[in-house]
């Protein structure tokens, strides 16, 4: 189908746009690389009374140094996330989450930031935001306010943001000396919807013992599931064979998969522990500890 | 009455100024508003890939982008890789490796392949599966395909000059 009619509004600055959703509230929908929305569109599935352009606002379409850690302008396509040398280089886990999203063209359009605001719970980059404990910059006309990852997706589709906000900029902080990062994922056939992602990160320490671990996985829960209890079975432990068992037991404890046509619940909790293994375990590998 | 907005896309090097209601797609403009019919419309939810153009250089889903958004870009389509009646080599290859059957899925194939050569001079079988795996042929006509775009490959490297 096409989409239905709605009122267009192509803002050129952040305050203009700010002004614009502050005045039609949840009749506004905010459109930046349109590779959910626009599909919703011509279903038919949403119906905005006002449609929000935010491509013309391109001040908010860059990758920076940020504290040590990295800073992502909302509006940046995941095209250039994937490609930029510093996230490469200081977050190279969310380069190598980016490639599974889609395929190059839904990457070219598709922005950082309107991956993480629509939230859909098989998204890669929101567990890997949660894993990495990225703060999420949110501007309105009433001020600006930060809100921590794992406190950011509340459910399918739905996020902390409120009607009249716009997620502005993405900061992940630096991760500590020793640390190894992986994103590993199981999708039906490349580019699909992931039926389980696991985002990991292991930091070791000078003797070689888990000093630190964040766990979170996509597709396996309404929102990122976040696996403490596996992380916690790694802290302290040399990373042996029986510590990464526990802990991928542990991480496959913490979903609550959905059951459908592409595969069983019980399907995906056993891809989650085979993943949640083997990301741990690539993790560890990079740590460059050991 | 729906309300238009004034746009203006760069099609293949000719400008166009359109008036288009907000909620046109890219595709339709180009189609019903332009008169270019060559890239087709298949799924419109972005999982076909046969609507596939060039935005400003980048391949993009013409179905998952509004003509209005577009505004100001630079757009190619498949009728922009030929010259006239002469076919891009890409094209030419396609029809010498039968890289066609019923041709509905062509376009979108030819625009994400002359993105990979163009980045990607020789490319492998593999790196040359994984960029057409963003688009559908229903004719399950892959295998063509793929030696389509590999010989386009070798010709391409054994004349440098060509586009």
């Amino acid at each position: 189908m096409k989409p239905p009619r709605f009122d267009y509004l192509a803002p050129r600055t952040l305050d203009e746009a700010l002004a614009h959703l502050h005045h039609h509230g949840d009749q506004a929908k905010i459109l930046a690389g349109g590779q959910s929305l626009i599909p919703m569109l011509n279903f038919r599935l949403a119906h905005p009374g006002v449609v929000v352009d935010v491509n013309r606002l391109t001040d908010l379409a860059y990758v920076r140094q940020h504290d040590g850690g990295v800073a992502v302008g909302a509006l940046t396509r995941q095209h250039a996330v994937e490609r930029s040398e510093l996230v490469r280089a200081r977050v190279p886990v969310v380069a190598e989450a980016c490639r599974f999203i889609g395929h190059a063209p839904i990457r070219h359009r598709g922005t950082f930031g309107g991956n993480l605001a629509h939230a859909d719970p098989a998204s890669e980059l929101p567990a890997v935001m949660v894993a990495l404990e990225a703060e999420m910059a949110v501007a309105s006309r009433a001020g600006n306010r930060a809100v921590p990852a794992g406190e950011f997706f509340i459910g399918p589709l739905t996020t902390a943001l409120r009607p009249g906000e716009m997620l502005t900029e993405i900061r992940i902080p630096a991760a500590p000396p020793r640390t190894g990062g992986a994103f590993v994922e199981m999708a039906r056939r490349a580019g699909d919807f992931a039926l389980v992602g696991v985002a990991a990160l292991v930091t070791l320490d000078e003797a070689g013992q888990c000093a630190r671990a964040r766990i979170a996985l996509c597709g396996v829960g309404p929102t990122p599931v976040r696996a403490r209890a596996a992380e916690d079975a790694l802290v302290g432990q040399a990373p042996t064979t029986a510590a990464l068992d526990e802990a991928a037991d542990r991480a496959a404890a913490a979903t609550s998969p959905p059951s459908d046509v592409h595969g069983s619940a019980e399907f995906r909790r056993k891809l989650a522990r085979h993943f949640a293994r083997q990301a741990l375990a690539a993790a560890i590998q990079r740590s460059g500890g050991r | 009455m729906p309300t238009t907005i004034p746009i203006g896309l760069n099609v293949n090097g000719i400008r166009h100024e359109l008036n288009v209601e907000p909620r046109w797609l890219l595709v339709d403009v180009i189609r019903e508003q332009i008169g270019l019919t060559g890239t087709h419309i298949g799924c419109e939810h972005g999982v076909c890939g046969t609507c596939t153009v060039l935005v400003n250089g980048e391949t993009a889903r013409s179905c998952l982008m509004l003509a209005a958004t577009a505004d100001g870009a630079e757009i190619t389509t498949v009728e922009g890789l030929s010259t006239g009646e002469t076919l891009h080599p890409l094209q030419a290859a396609f029809r010498e490796a039968q890289g066609l059957q019923c041709g509905f899925c062509t376009p979108g194939m030819l625009m994400v392949a002359h993105e990979l050569l163009r980045e990607n001079r020789s490319p492998s079988e593999q790196e040359i599966r994984e960029s057409i795996s963003a688009n559908l042929c229903r004719c399950t006509g892959y295998q063509g395909i793929v030696d389509a775009v590999g010989l386009a490959a070798s010709s391409q490297a054994s004349a440098p000059a060509a586009r």
